[in-house]
């Protein structure tokens, strides 16, 4: 049997379009891009050409605003703390409780240094309100960053708006779109936003390569300075084989993006209803009209995430969770808890998240799987009886030191 | 994915005694919701001879919280409430051939669960006294509740004191930062400020805090030798830096040190002891606590 991704969310796998464009800057094609020799000359074209192929994909105006950095995370924190170090009599950042610890535990440690950040609360369909944002936007604040799509639900922020708000108040605008790129159009050219962080590994490009758009004339400040590498802004010599592979990759998302949002959304959609016709007590979190076409996040009451993945994987499906007990931590998904998600169903929740490369018949499977997993670990829950869950099940169950 | 034994699996896939249990005259309940562990033990024990003769479980948890449920009532069934009450959190690991140091707590589960049936049974009330947090040192599994619990109780001040009195940190060192902010915020509520620069061994650990020396094996003379020989490894780096170290006595797990010139009294000080005492403990297999000390003060 072979196994069925469905956690396309936490990473992809190589296109083999990339693959093949990547291997010969591994051999032949070693040089170092800053030489003047032919071993070099033709490893800086081929940047050049990746550069124009992410400048395409996400509608910027100039392929200079594209800046190579070695991941998503690099990118956002190169961002932030560009605008802390650009405009250092302001203190105050603006962010969401939903972020991915790339922006969120930068934030606790910048807090730490005395910098105030305030996080937009979401309501129980992971949504920000507006009136909120416009309330803290004041001159007193370095920057904004707001993510594109949530890497947990999918759900999407309304970026754009957000980014002329802060526009009007004169405040920098950075978006983490690490899990949108390749997913949602974008067109940077006709948008407020001032810097956007992209990963290559979410859309079949290699790890450890990212990108920052930076809209041309925002004042910036480098995370690392050396060499004249990306005119300055990223020091460091260029990974050249994983921008080349980036570049394709970005090349491959744009054809794609259609199907994205046609084929692949219905194959996330037929996953959903045929889990939720099968599966009583499982509801979707996130704003389930308004969000990424491959993100699909179900809460199966009275059960534990990692017990599910573990039977999933067990039947060669590969999804993740939001339990707590999948990452070590106590608590289940911040992003879970900022949407009140009760924590007998929070710890519960299972993202399927697909690709291009997901079939119908994969998806059927998985169908098939689901309920007898779920049912079967009801079957050990104290809070499940012999046709469902118990009456007043919270009180029915109240172990000591809940 | 975590590095689950062959046995957790086996007992996560295939659950052993599953279920609540006919008849059962005791029910410990017990675990988390929030944490998202939790777990009713039930027990069918025989009145006369205490004898646990059914026991089931219901878990919510993870694969590990489910495994150790299981291995719980499959080593319990066939004993008597009062050797039941003798099995230990890591009796219950070693039954399933271990558990990653995040899912110790699992076991703990499993062993209050047992705990508070019995009290049941017995008519008693089970008042849990085991408060976790998010776990810290990941080598020795410590989390944060111990750790600000110890710092309290001690006084302590630096991250070296935080290894001696807990052994977090006393591994790969990752989680400094996290063991340094605990110490900063236990610190600000007595109304102090934490110093990274501070030396360690504000005071000797009193005598009843320290664990029982656990290496049976060495005689005390065979301790003393193994103790001398580190120390004499380490002499020479320190000598080509003009000091020096010279054992002076050994106190149970205390082993008192001179450091002499250029080591005594600076910042390199710190490290050098840390750096003794955890050769000295891969030495001996048992906790050790290096304590500087005047060559005057002793013997008097
Ligand atoms: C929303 C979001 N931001 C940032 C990142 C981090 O990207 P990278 O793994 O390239 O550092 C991720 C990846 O999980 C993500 O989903």
């Amino acid at each position: 049997m072979t196994g069925i991704y469905l956690d396309n969310n936490a990473t992809t796998q190589v296109a083999s379009e990339v693959l093949n464009a990547m291997l010969p800057y591994f051999t032949e094609q070693f040089g170092n891009p800053s030489s003047l020799h032919q071993f070099g000359n033709k490893v800086g074209f081929a940047i050049k050409t990746a550069r124009e192929q992410v400048q395409s994909l996400l509608g910027a105006e100039l392929d200079s605003e594209i800046i190579f950095t070695s991941c998503g995370t690099e990118s956002d924190s190169t961002a932030i703390l560009s605008a802390l170090k650009a405009y250092p009599k302001r203190k105050e950042i603006i962010t969401t409780t939903v972020e991915h610890p790339a922006i969120l535990e930068l934030c606790k440690s910048l807090e730490k240094d005395d910098y105030t950040v305030h996080y937009l609360k979401v309501d129980g369909k992971g949504r920000l309100n507006l009136d909120d944002y416009r309330k803290v936007l004041s001159p007193q604040v370095a920057i904004v960053s707001v993510m594109w799509a949530n890497n947990e639900t999918g759900t999407l922020f309304p970026v754009e708006r957000m980014a002329e708000m802060a526009h009007e108040a004169g405040v920098l605008f950075h978006t983490d779109a690490v899990q949108a790129v390749g997913k949602v159009p974008i067109d940077l050219k006709a948008s407020k936003i001032d810097m956007l962080s992209l990963s290559g590994h979410k859309l079949h490009a290699p790890k450890g390569i990212g990108v920052l758009y930076l809209k041309r004339g925002t004042r910036f400040r480098p995370l690392l300075r050396g060499g004249h590498q990306e005119r300055g802004r990223r020091a460091g010599t260029e990974n050249a084989a994983a921008i080349v592979g980036l570049g394709v990759a970005c090349e491959l998302a744009g054809r794609h993006l259609g199907y994205e949002n046609s084929t692949v959304m219905r194959l996330r959609d037929r996953l959903q209803d045929g889990i939720l016709a099968a599966v009583p007590n499982a509801f979707v979190t996130g704003d389930v009209l308004n969000r990424l076409p491959n993100t699909l996040n179900i809460a199966f009451e009275y059960i534990e995430g990692e017990a599910i993945l573990m039977l999933l994987n067990k039947e060669g499906i590969a999804a993740s969770s939001g339990s707590a007990c999948t990452s070590g931590s106590l608590e289940p998904s911040h992003v879970m808890r900022a949407m009140n998600i009760p924590f007998t169903a929070a710890h519960g929740t299972v993202r399927f998240s697909l690709s291009r490369y997901n079939t119908p018949e994969e998806i059927e499977r998985v169908i098939a799987a689901v309920p007898g997993i779920v049912a079967k670990l009801r079957k050990l829950s104290p809070y499940w009886g012999d046709n469902g869950p118990l009456e007043n099940p919270e009180a029915m169950f109240a172990p000591a030191y809940a | 994915m975590w590095d689950y034994s062959e046995t957790v699996k086996d007992h996560f896939y295939n659950p052993r005694n599953a279920g609540s249990v006919d008849a059962a005259n005791a029910t410990g309940d017990v675990g988390s919701i929030s944490c998202g562990d939790a777990l009713r033990l039930q027990l069918k024990v025989n009145p006369e001879t205490e004898v646990i003769e059914d026991a089931g479980f219901q878990t919510f948890g993870c694969g590990s919280a489910i495994a150790s449920s299981s291995a719980l009532t499959e080593i319990i069934k066939g004993m008597t409430l009062d050797q039941a009450l003798k099995v230990t959190n890591q009796d219950i690991a070693d039954y399933l051939d271990g558990l990653p140091p995040e899912k110790m707590h699992c076991s703990v589960m499993g062993r209050e669960a047992l705990q508070a049936a019995v009290a049941d049974y017995r008519g008693e009330t089970w008042k849990d006294d085991h408060e976790e947090g998010q776990l810290i040192c990941k080598c020795f599994a410590i989390d944060a509740v111990m750790i600000e619990d110890t710092i309290r109780a001690n006084n302590l001040r630096t991250v070296e004191d935080v290894t001696n009195y807990t052994k977090a940190g006393g591994g790969c060192s990752s989680c400094h930062e996290g063991i340094e902010e605990i110490l900063a915020k236990v610190l600000a509520e007595q109304g102090m400020e934490f110093d990274p620069e501070a030396n360690s061994w504000p005071t000797p650990i009193p005598t009843e805090t320290i664990p029982a020396p656990t290496a049976g094996k060495l005689t005390n003379l065979q301790r003393i030798k193994k103790i001398e020989d580190v120390i004499d490894q380490v002499r020479p780096a320190l000598q080509a830096d003009r000091g020096d170290i010279e054992l002076i006595d050994v106190q149970g797990n205390q082993v008192l040190v001179h450091l002499v010139g250029a080591c005594s009294g600076c910042q390199m000080a710190g490290m050098t002891l840390g750096g003794v005492q955890q050769q000295l403990m891969e030495a001996l297999g048992e906790f050790i606590h290096v304590v500087p000390v005047q060559r005057k003060a002793v013997g008097g």
